[in-house]
């Protein structure tokens, strides 16, 4: 019997053994990659000598920064190559890139993290030759606010989504709304969204990402500063959304919600889905990113852009997007450089991002000649006024991450109870907010 | 001349467990930004355990996902071995059946399950309500605490009760069947020849199977980080989960080192204690 039993024993323990060193070498493989150090930086010449310049960007805005990079390409001997991430993953890209060093010349990063990028060393200074540039003070201010840090300019703006109002035309038609107006307060849209949900037949009054941090700050948060409210304090240490304005804006949401006219799957809507719902062309009003305006028209869906309104009026938006900075570790920062700078130039901005129906990221050139005969993207274009890019360090994870507090608060406002949800979950926000 | 054939192993051991092993340790005393130089801050990564909310509800979470799992997927396991430990006709097939979600990816059979019990695309609520099981769709991923957790549950067994099942049929395979003849000869019943013959002589394998497992689930990742994202409200949200998001979300990545190196603690000291269990009875 001894004799019986004590191979398969050790056989356990061996097979124990193999499992755990698998487990362990599984763990470890994702940082051994290293940037490659062939020159190119410093030294005279023009930055345009034929290098190859590596990018990475998130899926969310690779439309805008591939037609940047095509257009870079066709005319320069630099060649930039573009690598896009999924938007949930990159996060996590970066953050490991950056422990091994092999973050890619030039990296995107959407607009609310840059401030933690730049206090993480992650960018080089760009300060100077920023400051170069003849149309400086016309490059969106809160992009620039985000990407610098004591004076100094780290990231510039490379792809700006607004949040606004899409709404179905033929839906409004078909309800009796006015189709060339959208509403002027959310009181109204919430009337509007049920009116079209009374048509029934798998269309719903409104459809919003009531599982993630990130879609309702940009699409909820333009109507509580609409009203004059704040989500917190400038510095981003102090979290404010226990007030009567971010109360007001969730109790209209809460309640669409609650009656059905809210499409059910909203609950469960963590962004991945998010597009699609606005593509099918079943939802009544929605709130959602700009830069969707082209991908909704091309399923055929016959949208309105509205601003978002607060809760009695006003108009806001949030203003989102990626923004671009050369890694500190690049050994090719000229070269980035002369990119970055040729996409911020007249010809890139109105030749290339306004010509595709997307936002730009100079305030002088508004009036571009594609803007004038859209008036949806006139729309668009008119609302940046009023927008904000809330600043805070800690923003991804106090916000945007599936355990963040604001996840968790939001979740309860929407479908529980909204009080004290957003009374516990102020304290939560601050906490994490103060974390270093 | 024995030691060189060792050296292939010894390197990589050293490089790829030895050397991030220790890597681990030093970062978990220090505060270890992304980029810039590590400053020393022991015990504040581990003294900062106590006080973090998240970490304690996972801690709580991981260990009822484990004794939930385990029980689980042992009881299948176990069921489907028995089932087809004896050669009959299309018993061949059922094995391979069983066996077969063992060849997807675990990722992939997470995102798998994602799509079926999607409310927006998935087939497995349109099916239940044509068959009459449920009178409106239910939300299996964030609809409560209760469905992210069962549907977790049952994605797992799914996934990994054909591979156990397979180690579990090695172990009854390996019992001489003059065991059971003898006994039945001396006219023990099937039920005594299970309990008296099948379960002592399976301890070893058992025992391998629940170490497997309590250790797999104590590390679970892959499935709440992909099926439920650790909702909803963070009611399955994994220890792993946790650390990954110190590491990467926070970027803080001493306290990660900190809370890597607790859980490999608990799992040695499981580990020590499952084995010597299993050492005692043996002698």
């Amino acid at each position: 019997m001894r004799t019986y039993l004590r191979r398969p024993r050790r056989a356990v323990l061996a097979a124990a053994v193999a499992i755990t060193a698998l487990v362990l070498s599984g763990c470890g493989s994702g940082a051994s990659s290293s940037t490659s150090a062939s020159g190119g930086g410093g030294g005279g010449g023009s930055a345009d000598d034929g290098t190859t310049v590596t990018m990475w960007t998130r899926a969310g805005t690779q439309t805008q920064t591939q037609a940047l990079v095509d257009a870079y390409n066709a005319g320069h001997k630099n060649k930039v190559k573009l690598t896009v991430f999924p938007n949930e993953q990159y996060p996590d890209k970066i953050a490991t890139s950056a422990g091994a060093h092999a973050l890619a010349d030039i990296f995107t990063s959407d607009v609310v993290f840059a401030p933690n990028y730049v206090s993480q060393g992650l960018w080089s200074d760009i300060t100077a030759d920023f400051d170069a540039l003849p149309f400086k003070d016309a490059v969106l201010p809160s992009h620039i606010k985000a990407g610098s840090a004591e004076g100094k300019v780290y990231a510039v703006p490379h792809a700006a989504d607004l949040s606004v109002m899409f709404y179905n035309k033929a839906l409004y038609k078909q309800a009796g709304l006015d189709p060339d107006k959208g509403p002027a307060s959310l009181a109204e849209f919430a009337d509007q969204a049920r009116a079209v949900a009374k048509l029934g037949g798998g269309v719903h009054g409104t459809y919003f990402g009531g599982n993630c941090g990130g879609c309702v700050e940009f699409t909820f948060w333009p109507s509580v500063w609409a009203d004059g409210g704040q989500v917190m304090n400038d510095a981003g240490t102090a979290s404010t959304i226990d007030s009567p304005q971010v109360q007001a804006v969730f109790k209209v949401y809460h309640d669409l919600y609650a009656d059905g006219t809210a499409d059910p799957a909203s609950k469960q809507e963590d962004g991945t889905t998010w597009l699609g719902a606005l593509q099918s062309g079943k939802v009544g009003i929605a709130p959602g990113p700009s830069s969707w305006l082209p991908l909704i028209r091309a399923k055929g869906v016959d949208v309105g852009v509205a601003p978002i309104p607060g809760v009695s009026g006003g108009t806001s938006t949030f203003v989102g997007g990626d923004v671009a900075g050369i890694a500190a570790s690049s050994s090719h920062s000229r070269q980035a450089w002369d990119f970055l700078s040729w996409s911020l130039g007249d010809s890139a901005q109105v030749g290339v991002v306004a010509k595709s129906g997307q936002i730009i990221a100079r305030t002088d050139l508004a009036a571009n000649q594609y803007a004038a005969g859209d008036p949806a993207v006139l729309a668009i274009n008119r609302v940046m006024a009023n927008g904000h890019t809330p600043y805070a360090l800690n923003f991804n994870a106090t916000y945007n991450d599936p355990q963040s507090p604001w996840t968790s608060t939001l979740r309860g406002a929407l479908f529980g109870d909204a009080g004290s949800a957003l009374a516990g979950g102020q304290s939560a926000i601050t906490k994490s907010l103060n974390q270093h | 001349m024995g030691a060189a054939y060792a050296v292939p192993t010894a390197v990589v051991v050293t490089l790829f467990f030895l050397i991030p092993l220790g890597l681990v340790a030093v970062m978990s005393v220090d505060h270890w930004p992304l980029l810039g130089r590590a400053t020393p801050n022991f015990p504040a990564n581990y003294t900062d355990m106590a006080g973090d909310d998240l970490l304690r509800r996972a801690v709580g979470f991981t260990l009822k996902y484990t004794i939930i799992i385990t029980v689980v997927l042992f009881a299948v396991s176990f069921g489907l071995a028995l089932l087809v430990q004896n050669p009959r006709p299309g018993v061949g097939a059922l094995r391979t059946a069983f066996f077969l979600p063992t060849a997807v990816g675990f990722a992939t059979a997470s995102l798998l399950f994602l799509g079926m019990l999607s409310n927006e695309i998935g087939p497995v609520n349109p099916l239940l309500r044509h068959l009459g099981l449920i009178g409106k769709p239910i939300d299996w991923i964030t609809g409560s605490p209760t469905t992210a957790l069962s549907s977790t549950v049952g994605l797992v067994t799914w996934r990994f009760a054909g591979f156990n099942m397979l180690i579990l049929l090695t172990g009854l395979q390996a019992i001489p069947t003059e065991l059971y003849e003898a006994a039945r000869v001396d006219g023990a019943g099937r039920v005594q020849a299970f309990r008296r013959i099948t379960l002592p002589l399976m301890r070893p394998t058992i025992a391998l199977v629940l170490i497997m497992m309590i250790t797999g689930s104590l590390l679970a990742f892959d499935q709440f980080y992909i099926m439920t994202r650790g909702g909803p409200d963070d009611s399955t949200t994994s220890v792993v989960m946790v650390i990954v998001r110190q590491a990467f979300v926070k970027f803080n990545l001493g306290s990660a080192a900190a809370i890597s190196v607790a859980a490999l603690g608990v799992l040695i000291v499981l580990n020590v204690v499952q084995l010597g269990v299993l050492r005692r009875r043996d002698s």
